[in-house]
């Protein structure tokens, strides 16, 4: 069977077509196909030749095998160091092979580079510093994912999440009215609390655009008002755009470039039409890569800057608490052991590795945050990043890769998680989950609204 | 045999090797795309040109970053084995008089002494990296012909001229071996592994731009990498 009716290389770009593959449960039918399709080396060879480069190329030629990146991955120390789990190996076993063997491979090679892929790196790109060449295992393990992706070769739910940000410019099923209406539905239930809470909604030339990640409208709506209390305290000028409101990409877990490209343009469509100062994204670490710090370069903008300014969530929140926008009320501040979850796509990969210690020195007593070793541009990736937490088919490798994020925190002694990224406060809920080592977690949204103090025009009104 | 090997083939595989490499770095650089490697090089050059010299000026320097820090027995045989693979031939004496005699010019030298130094702990560090390849599972899973093959080219000039400077044998023998292994050196450069003499600073250049600009550099936040 060359192409099966779910497993094929065709991306998903209807809502029916991605109900049909919603419906196959936990992708059993799509993975059964997966092992009869066949590979079309010559557009896969044609696109090699049209696409990989000489940064790629060198990196592949020059390696040495020296070795010294496995230290560096953590699935490597989550595995008992398995020489197999070394990033070099990794790479020059499947994405090295390919081009050996001019995209002359066949299906179980391909399937096996699919778990290596996806299964064997988050792409956090950790690697690339520990190599004295420059060369950056991450960058080529998203290129492979962009090949096994035009060949069908991808895991279930990433097929699923590129289609859905195709179809609906969200990584979920989620319309405008819909998110728009959570939006407000979540506000209206803090009405009382906070007089004046509103959601700005297509207001042109605010002072900021907010952008989320599907998640909070579907399964989080407590962060979408949570958002709108600390920009309403803050007293800013703000809006959230009908369209182009999202700022994840699973597309990019997927290398389904050109849903990329759908995605991305969907914001800066926003950002063109309502033109704000700024966007300012949710606490999302892999959203703020894909939109702000790659998707200028998927959709074609040679500065490599998105239209407006745009800024991750810690960036606004340093801001607000150092300008005095947002007060902190010293006797609420955090009197729990706490650490800190840097995410690889906003701090290795965009430098904000000192911008979330600014915000905790308002907000944690002193004494009480302890850093997780290695930390900042150094930090171990927490273990479910790159898509790797979404994909029910590589739980188990997920679970083992947990480890050595389990192990850092226990070092720290630290009870409470501070982790503003979905995908670090998903892989830490589910470590706890898996390991019950007696933490808890956060984003900072909920953390600073606890300790605000909220100035005396913002109060409700006490009833006589 | 020596004056073939001190005249043609050395004018010839010198050629072979600088052409080769100029040939490379240009074709390197000139392969680096804005769209597919993302990253705006041509917009940001100053930002572009400082992450660059910062990534290659760091990894330079023993110990100069996290990545040597963290490795620090590896990175002692490192510098150990490239200080005198990269000096010795450059700035010994003997070298210097050859390099006056065929091409005209000669660059700054270091003392016999030292030159002895550079050698021994060369020869200490490149057997330390060849035990390492041998013993070390995550090294030798991917230890291929290529890289022994690297090895054996970059040893035997060294080897041949330590013979040669003892005065073990034959020093005839051991002198034109030593040119004939140094000139296979200088035309597998450019064709093998060991363009990493040159792309070494192509590749990291590449990396400082990439984290110089886009994944950093604008922010204000200098990684060395």
């Amino acid at each position: 069977m060359p192409e099966g009716t779910l497993c094929n290389k065709k991306p998903v770009d209807t809502a029916q077509g991605i109900t049909t593959l919603l419906a196959d449960q936990s992708g059993k039918t799509y993975y059964q196909e997966m092992k009869s399709l066949e590979i079309d080396s010559d557009l896969l060879w044609k696109t090699i030749q049209n696409t990989c480069k000489s940064r790629i190329r060198t990196w592949l030629e020059i390696c040495a095998h020296c070795g010294m990146c496995a230290d560096s991955c953590f699935l490597y120390l989550a595995n008992d160091r398995d020489p197999k789990q070394v990033p070099a190996y990794k790479i020059q076993s499947t994405l090295g092979e390919i081009i050996k063997k001019k995209g002359k491979v066949d299906n179980a090679f391909m399937l096996h580079a699919m778990e290596v892929a996806w299964a064997q790196c988050t792409c956090c790109n950790r690697c690339g510093t520990y190599c004295p060449h420059g060369i950056d295992t991450g960058i080529m393990f998203g290129y492979l994912r962009g090949l096994l992706y035009q060949q069908g070769f991808v895991p279930w739910e990433m097929k699923i999440g590129a289609g859905m940000h195709r179809v609906y410019q969200a990584q979920m099923d989620i319309s405008s009215e819909d998110y728009i209406d959570t939006f407000e539905w979540m506000v209206e239930e803090y009405e009382d609390e906070y007089p004046g809470l509103t959601v700005p909604v297509d207001v042109e030339d605010a002072d900021i655009m907010y952008t989320v990640n599907a998640r909070e409208a579907k399964h989080y709506p407590e962060d979408l008002a949570e958002a709108a209390i600390l920009f309403h305290i803050a007293g800013e000028k703000w809006t959230v755009p009908t369209k182009g409101w999202e700022l994840t990409s699973l597309a990019m877990f997927a290398g389904d470039w050109a849903a990329c490209k759908i995605q991305v343009q969907s914001v800066y469509d926003a950002m063109e039409r309502l033109k704000p100062k700024r966007m300012i994204g949710t606490e999302c670490g892999h959203a703020h890569r894909a939109t702000v710090v790659e998707g200028p370069y998927w959709a074609g903008l040679k500065s490599g800057r998105p239209p407006v300014e745009s800024i991750h969530y810690i960036e606004w929140l340093a801001e607000a608490l150092r300008s005095g926008k947002l007060k902190i009320d010293p006797a609420k501040r955090i009197k729990e052991k706490c650490t800190l979850q840097d995410s690889c796509n906003y701090v290795r990969n965009h430098g904000l590795r000192d911008t979330a210690r600014e915000i905790l020195s308002y907000i944690v007593e002193p004494g009480y945050f302890i850093d997780m070793d290695p930390n900042r541009q150094h930090n171990f990736c927490c273990g479910g990043g790159g898509g790797f937490n979404g994909i029910g088919y590589f739980r188990k490798q997920r679970n083992v890769g947990l480890k050595v994020k389990r192990d850092q925190i226990l070092a720290t002694g630290a009870t409470l998680v501070i982790a503003p990224c979905h995908n670090c406060w998903d892989a830490i809920r589910d470590l706890e989950e898996e390991y019950e080592i007696g933490i808890r977690w956060s984003f900072l949204k909920p953390l600073i609204i606890e300790m605000l103090e909220i100035p005396e025009h913002l109060k409700p009104v006490e009833e006589e | 045999m020596h004056a073939l090997l001190t005249g043609p083939i050395f004018y010839l595989s010198s050629g072979v090797c600088i052409i080769g490499m100029v040939v490379r770095l240009y074709l390197y650089f000139k392969g680096l795309s804005w769209q597919l490697d993302r990253v705006a090089y041509k917009q940001y050059p100053v930002m572009g040109f400082k992450g660059a010299v910062r990534s290659i000026y760091k990894w330079l320097i023993p110990y100069g970053t996290y990545g040597w820090r963290s490795q620090p027995v590896m990175a002692a045989a490192f510098f150990g084995f490239h200080l005198g693979v990269v000096l010795i031939p450059l700035f010994l004496i003997g070298h210097n008089v050859f390099m006056a005699e065929k091409l005209g010019f000669s660059l700054f030298t270091i003392s016999a002494c030292t030159a002895d130094i550079l050698a021994w702990v060369a020869v200490a560090s490149l057997f330390f990296l060849i035990l390492r390849r041998l013993v070390l599972a995550e090294v030798r899973i991917m230890t291929d012909r290529k890289d022994w093959g690297v090895l054996l080219i970059s040893m035997a000039p060294f080897m041949t001229g330590m013979l040669a400077r003892y005065g073990v044998g034959d020093y005839s023998f051991w002198i034109n071996a030593h040119i004939l292994t140094g000139e296979i050196v200088l035309l597998a450069i450019p064709f093998t592994k060991l363009s990493h003499v040159f792309l070494f600073f192509a590749s990291r250049a590449q990396l400082g731009m990439d984290f110089g600009i886009k994944r950093g550099g604008l922010k204000g936040t200098k990684m060395a990498w």
